[in-house]
């Protein structure tokens, strides 16, 4: 709770300190700036709507079971190919992504994996697309961004492989 | 979004077909609270983005992260990914920005790249917790070089995808 509220107080400071800058270059400028926010906020808020209530659903459909079977240990390349779709396939927030990368380590999931797991996640995990990325970024952009970042999850087992574990 | 559209209704449908009516309705009014309880924040990144819109130099931006940018516009790219403040919906409206005012695909990449891999705000609110101190930092340190590589093949490829807008003169 306390992170969330730390959270809003950066994200509104951040906001408020902004809106000093733009107000100091004259009020219609604020004003005509504020409008276009809140223009951009009200066309965003149906497929934000669509985002969160849909990925609900989808969430629900798709085993937890799955993913960490997945992410077996000694699982070599082969693993770290599968983490990577099952990164790009778990549903859910933060906790979710790093709860199952977390079990996955205990039950001996091999470290390189984990890795692949966990920034494959965090670059394309598909409710996040769904959610945030495609309302608010031109979508040309956001399969540009995710097309581009594919070879980084390997690259990053690679590194976890090539410099050993902490 | 009319994909996605069709993607929610078979999912629907499904968990209708295993849990019957009660389960779809739990989900959506489960979504539904989440829903309202990020409004607020997509109001707050949305004008966020706007002032940022207008406050940024268009010049100084497109001269410091556009297409003639360099390594420089990557670093300055990923460096702020990294420091932004918030979540989700702070990050895609202020990268939305940043393209309008004339920020590339590269630098723009780097910056969502750098704040999803090594942004602060996830990695001290979830990623500790529940991963660790040492298997964070290690998975932090490997995706380092991360965001300037993407930023570096997404300028690569951009070019040679679109080579029209590549040529024009920086302004």
């Amino acid at each position: 709770m306390t992170a969330a509220l730390l959270i809003d107080l950066t994200l509104w400071g951040s906001v408020a300190a902004l809106a000093f800058m733009v107000w100091r270059r004259g009020r219609p400028v604020l004003v005509s700036a504020a409008r276009e926010g809140t223009m951009d906020f009200i066309n965003i808020v149906p497929r934000i709507g669509l985002g969160v209530i849909g990925s609900g659903y989808i969430a629900a459909v798709i085993p937890p079971e799955v993913i960490t079977g997945w992410l077996g240990p000694d699982s070599g390349w082969l693993g770290v190919a599968t983490a990577v779709i099952a990164g790009a396939a778990t549903p859910g927030g933060p906790v979710v992504g790093f709860s199952i990368g977390a079990v996955a380590l205990k039950v001996g999931g091999g470290p390189p994996q984990v890795i692949a797991y966990v920034v494959a996640w965090a670059l394309f995990a598909f409710q996040r697309l769904i959610l945030w990325e495609i309302p608010f970024m031109p979508a040309k952009f956001v399969w540009f961004r995710a097309a581009v970042s594919l070879p980084f999850p390997f690259l990053a087992a690679a590194l976890a492989m090539a410099i050993g574990k902490p | 979004m009319i994909l996605i559209g069709v993607l929610v209704a078979v999912s629907a449908t499904l968990v209708w077909r295993r849990d019957g009516i009660d389960g779809v309705l739990e989900i959506l009014f489960h979504d539904l609270r989440l829903f309202g309880g990020i409004l607020p924040r997509v109001l707050a990144g949305c004008l966020l983005g706007a002032f940022i819109a207008e406050v940024l130099p268009h010049e100084k931006v497109s001269r410091s992260l556009g297409p003639n940018s360099g390594l420089k516009g990557l670093l300055i790219g990923t460096a702020f990914g990294a420091i932004l403040p918030g979540g989700p919906f702070t990050a895609y409206p202020v990268a939305a920005a940043l393209l309008t005012v004339g920020a590339d695909f590269g630098a723009t990449i780097a910056m969502v790249v750098s704040w999803t891999l090594i942004g602060y705000g996830r990695a001290i609110a979830w990623e500790l917790p529940i991963l660790g101190v040492d298997f964070t930092m290690w998975r932090i340190v490997i995706s380092l070089p991360i965001p300037v590589l993407a930023g570096a093949l997404g300028r690569f490829v951009f070019v040679r995808m679109y080579p029209k807008r590549a040529e024009e003169p920086p302004v």
